[in-house]
């Protein structure tokens, strides 16, 4: 029960750093923060006390197929890593080309459009 | 053979055949990407009126595998992201000549078109997740294409309140398999009826409330707005028409009914679901009052358009959210109906005559190179054909009789101040005036009035450009006129497909 | 683009081998032991990004040109497209119709093989070309920021 909890506090850390920060870099590891804790909410649902790896081998009994760990959360997590390295992948290339128009990593000088 | 996996497949085929040939061949992606659109803009329309379809992805039977389901509102949404898919290729064609790397454009648009189409047809809560991000991202690269210091802030902006909202949708995905143990729409449905038959437990609440915000942040209702003035205007104008036109409604508007109708379900039973739709009908009117308000002031013709889709979709989710607040108050059930096929009508309505004046915009800045209104002026008779689809379009939008936008405001409305919502509905007629306020200085500034300097030396832009505003506007007037022979067969088997959540369950389970 | 130092670019050229054969394992065995297309085609990327920062981009992109790598990145999208269509041959969409052999050997998951395989090649070669076009645009930048902090 503490584990869900304390992941729901790491995404709001991630959540802090992209409201409070003004250098957009620092505003795009907020986002991975908070991306990388879903991740991990998610592969905790799957946990199980006492589990072992759901990996079959050869000469495996039935009654032992009972005690793996969930494996479809890991499979919905690998999934999720790779959608977070493209959006990690965009939004990198953005800042690149957000620094090269205006010579800085500030938000305050970038942002001229009104909301 | 079924038709239903070719509408994700044929667009990612294109996606990825369009960089393979665009090495050697310049205009491979203005050809596969025309011929694509074409072929499942004709595939959605073979699809009206056929029956429900569920397709098991590699042979596995749900709940074990992943289904794809086209139900009618699945093929509502199908026909205008196709169709509004295809003219806006055929739009761009001449329109993105000025920009470089063209096959790149066409494949992050055929991506975007697979990513809508597979949330639209998915029958699994992380299927759509997964299409959901597709669409989105190949969105965020679209709108920052002209690499302008604006647009990039504007992508900016969008990229990361669209991760945001990704991130809360994908928390709540999580929370509903903890809670059900299953991901297959129609097998948590049945398992919430079954366990929770009384009361949703606070893990059900917490994730449908984090659904509610993701999915009110990616269809831009107020107070999740905040991307949406500055991502429309900047992007090239096929790409404004197309976010504003269909991608805002089929990954927002459209993923908030399916969850919210068919996965978590209003009835009396559920108390918590009456306090899900009146948080919808509360974000609905708020969206109508600041898009309305907002609108009047702009000068900048793009920035005016994507104010006003604010206010629209907060119509659209105001006749979902007034049919959905009747059904959890165990209310009459044919009011419901009403309520509902308001809010759909609107919604197909807004497709065309949004992504229509997003076109004409694009139109006009091609021909005289501006889009702020106080440059332009009298564009009717530099520009004719432009200047009266868009007359067209912005009479409908404004809800004058007998076009289309008048018919889906009139129902909205009746349906709002039949369930009892005086205010609401007093509220809603008042900002329809405002609509028309500034649909009204949209026709003096830009349509008509005196020819003004940069629209002196202006000239009809060429035919593959005005031919997809034309048929966009006979869509705007046909709606309103040709309801009984066309309109029912699109509209009434979507609203069914909404109202009857057990009949979904029967249809995927079997 | 300058590469680093003499130590790294010795213990580059004798481990780069290695990598690339232990994704290679890693893609090949995806269907009985953890990891698969996506993990394996990472692990090949970094080999050939580490040549990039090594020995510089001329070395690297002589090992694995652009073109290559573009070709690569949409064929390998493409043919999990058509592993898809081959399915549909059974009548569903992605369906596993190749034979399966003997359990726990090389060849016994049908379709799943193929498609580790290609999706390998597309992790891989776009994962190396997103490294190196960020890599081309550090150059200038890098200077500006460098600048920048010292005066």
């Amino acid at each position: 029960m503490m584990v869900y909890f304390l992941c729901l506090v790491l995404m709001t850390m991630g959540l802090y750093c992209l409201v409070a920060k003004k250098n957009i870099v620092k505003k795009v590891l907020g986002i991975v923060i908070m991306d990388y804790a879903v991740n991990l909410y998610i592969i905790v649902i799957g946990y199980k006390t006492g589990g072992v790896a759901p990996i079959v081998e050869p000469g495996m009994s039935e009654g032992m197929y009972a005690r793996f760990v969930d494996p479809l959360p890991q499979a919905l997590v690998l999934t999720s890593i790779v959608i977070g390295l493209g959006v990690l992948a965009l939004m990198v290339s953005m800042c690149v080309r957000l620094y090269e128009k205006h010579g800085t990593f500030d938000m305050s000088a970038i942002s001229k459009l009104r909301g | 053979m079924s038709l239903v996996p070719l509408f994700v497949a044929i667009p990612l085929g294109m996606a990825f055949l369009i960089p393979l040939l665009g090495r050697w061949w310049k205009t491979s992606g203005e050809v596969l990407a025309t011929g694509g659109t074409a072929l499942l803009a004709v595939m959605s329309i073979m699809s009206i009126g056929m029956p429900a379809v569920v397709h098991h992805m590699g042979g596995w039977e749900p709940p074990y595998g992943i289904a794809m389901v086209s139900d009618g509102l699945s093929v509502l949404l199908l026909i205008a992201i196709n169709i509004v898919g295809f003219l806006a290729v055929m739009f761009s064609l001449k329109y993105m000549r000025i920009y470089t790397g063209l096959p790149k454009y066409y494949s992050l648009f055929m991506l975007m078109v697979a990513g809508m189409n597979g949330v639209v047809l998915s029958g699994d809560l992380f299927n759509l997740f997964v299409f959901l991000e597709v669409a989105s991202i190949a969105s965020y690269a679209l709108v920052a294409f002209g690499t302008d210091a604006d647009e990039l802030e504007a992508g900016f902006k969008y990229l990361i309140l669209g991760s945001v909202a990704s991130v809360m949708i994908l928390f709540a995905i999580g929370t509903v398999y903890a809670v059900t143990g299953s991901l297959n729409m129609a097998d948590v449905a049945r398992e919430i009826s079954i366990r929770f038959g009384g009361e949703m437990s606070p893990a059900l609440l917490l994730a449908a409330a984090m659904f509610l915000m993701g999915f009110c942040l990616k269809a831009a209702l107020v107070p999740f707005h905040a991307w949406l003035p500055d991502a429309h205007p900047s992007a090239p104008a096929p790409i404004s028409a197309m976010l504003s036109g269909v991608v805002i409604k089929s990954l927002g508007v459209y993923a908030m009914c399916r969850v919210f109708f068919h996965v978590f379900g209003f009835s009396p039973e559920l108390p918590s679901s009456l306090i899900i739709a009146n948080g919808i009908i509360a974000f609905s009117v708020l969206s109508i009052v600041v898009g309305g308000l907002l609108a009047i002031g702009q000068w900048d013709f793009k920035r005016l358009l994507a104010y006003s889709s604010i206010g629209q979709i907060g119509y659209v989710t105001l006749g979902i959210g007034v049919g959905a607040r009747v059904l959890a108050s165990g209310g009459v059930r044919s009011l419901a109906a009403l309520a509902i096929l308001g809010g759909l009508f609107h919604l197909i309505n807004h497709a065309a005559f949004k992504s229509l004046l997003f076109l004409s915009s694009g139109a006009i800045q091609h021909a005289t190179g501006t889009r702020d209104m106080k440059q332009l002026g009298g564009v009717r008779e530099k520009m004719p054909v432009t200047g009266l689809s868009t007359n067209l379009a912005a009479l409908s939008i404004a809800g004058v009789p007998p076009f289309s936008g008048f018919w889906s405001k009139l129902v909205i409305l009746v349906a709002t101040l039949q369930a009892g919502l005086y205010a609401i509905g007093g509220i809603a007629i008042a900002m329809a005036f405002v609509t028309l306020a500034y649909y009204v200085k949209v026709q003096r500034e830009v349509i008509f009035g005196e020819v003004k300097g940069a629209v002196e030396k202006a000239r009809e832009v060429p035919a593959v450009m005005y031919v997809p505003l034309v048929i966009l506007a006979v869509v705007c007037v046909g709606f309103g006129l040709l309801y009984p022979v066309i309109g029912y067969r699109i509209l009434e088997p979507a609203r069914d497909a909404l109202l009857n959540g057990a009949e979904y369950i029967k249809l995927v389970l079997g | 683009m300058k590469g680093m130092t003499l130590i790294v670019r010795t213990i580059t050229d004798f481990v780069v081998g290695f990598i690339v054969v232990f994704g290679t394992y890693i893609v090949l065995y995806g269907h009985l032991t953890p990891g698969g297309g996506f993990a394996g085609g990472v692990i090949i990327a970094c080999a050939f990004i580490l040549l990039l920062l090594a020995h510089g981009k001329e070395v690297a992109f002589s090992k694995l040109g652009e073109n290559t790598a573009h070709f690569l990145d949409s064929a390998g999208a493409l043919v999990f497209l058509l592993l898809g269509w081959v399915g549909m041959s059974a009548g569903w969409f992605f369906m596993n119709t190749l034979p399966r052999g003997e359990q726990f050997s090389l060849f016994s998951s049908g379709m799943i093989l193929p498609a580790n395989i290609a999706i390998a090649f597309k992790v891989g070669s776009s994962l190396f070309l997103a490294f190196s076009a960020l890599a081309i645009f550090r150059r200038r930048s890098f200077r500006a920021v460098i600048e920048e902090e010292l005066t």
